[in-house]
């Protein structure tokens, strides 16, 4: 069974308490259709569980066959590094048909954030490492497409329908024994 | 599931078409690591299909001089046109024709469905199988397991 290799950190996006009885860990594109279907599943999950499960999301951007997925991703660290992660997580789940430098522009702007700056950030790929170093985290754990899940550290080998995932949820503690 | 060869077989050589006029042998790349993973079919449904992914994960592979080849009893215009839609940059080699040969040789070989098993070979630089792994066919293995044997390749090296 493979494993997370980097721990969940406080370098993290994080919802939820950090030392929740149950952490569910997302790799996942903002472009991949399969995250986009994931997106409102692990909002379910976090409603059904509360606080007794922590979300963490990292990047997996598949660039080669998503264009716009490494760029989003650093959107969405350009908005974090601003304190708005995951309103910019959720809103490029939320738009994610559309995809573009203009909608980059218009969502900062729906969040107060400076469209310049952000301009600034994808010019000079600012994020961009940090974005590389979830993608190697995520290679090294055994992230195997997108979205990959891990709970409690463990990689989740079924579908992620939320029956599937929410049973993962409830067998972890005796897995992580 | 099948038997595959394991860690300190030697591991059988091939000589297989990768593109409609272009074969590759095992021989020829003698020397550097080479990563075989054989795979059922193209064109599998996922995002980040095993292929796809491991196309992503390449400079991590690369930064160890290893070589990946994909292995599968498709065809070299079926393996063209599949590597075309998905980017991909490393070769793809059609076990086609006798079908499934290599596979078999490699215990890689489903017979009763006619296709690969998802199996992973990484194999050293004078051509022993290093390290190999089977996963059960419909759980795309990912590229951690490949990673931690290229990592530990050099320590074995020493004697």
């Amino acid at each position: 069974m493979s494993k997370l290799s980097i721990a969940v950190n406080e370098d993290d996006h994080i919802q939820g308490n950090p030392t929740a009885e149950y952490s569910l860990v997302e790799y996942g594109d903002y472009e991949c259709p399969y995250c986009g279907a994931a997106y409102p599943i692990v909002k379910r999950l976090q409603k059904h569980f509360g606080k007794r499960l922590s979300f963490v999301f990292r990047n997996f951007p598949l660039a080669q066959i998503h264009p716009w997925a490494e760029p989003a991703a650093e959107v969405a660290e350009f908005a974090g590094a601003h304190g708005k992660f995951w309103e910019m997580h959720d809103l490029l789940f939320e738009n994610q048909l559309g995809l573009d430098e203009a909608l980059f522009m218009n969502l900062a702007n729906d969040l107060d954030l400076s469209t310049s700056q952000l301009q600034t950030a994808i010019a000079n790929h600012t994020y961009r490492a940090r974005v590389l170093a979830d993608f190697a985290g995520g290679a090294r754990s055994g992230v195997n497409g997108t979205p990959t899940f891990f709970v409690n550290g463990w990689r989740h080998n079924g579908s992620f329908d939320f029956d599937s995932l929410s049973e993962s949820i409830q067998l972890a503690r005796s897995l992580s024994r | 599931m099948s038997n595959i060869l394991s860690a300190g077989s030697p591991a059988p050589d091939f000589s297989l078409h990768v593109t409609p006029d272009q074969r590759l042998s095992l021989n020829e790349l003698r020397g550097k690591p080479v990563i075989l993973a054989f795979y059922p079919a193209d064109w599998s449904p996922v995002c980040g299909d095993q292929m796809a992914l491991y196309n992503e994960i390449l400079p991590e592979f690369q930064k160890f001089g290893a070589i990946l080849v994909g292995v599968s009893v498709d065809g070299v215009w079926c393996h063209e046109a599949f590597a075309k839609d998905r980017h991909l940059q490393f070769p793809l080699a059609a076990d086609f024709e006798p079908k499934g040969e290599v596979a078999r040789a490699y215990g890689a070989y489903r017979s009763e469905v006619g296709v690969c098993e998802r199996a992973l070979f990484l194999i050293d630089q004078k051509g022993v199988i290093d390290w190999s792994y089977l996963s059960p066919i419909a759980i795309n293995p990912g590229a951690d397991g490949i990673l931690e044997a290229l990592e530990n390749l050099p320590k074995k090296e020493k004697p």
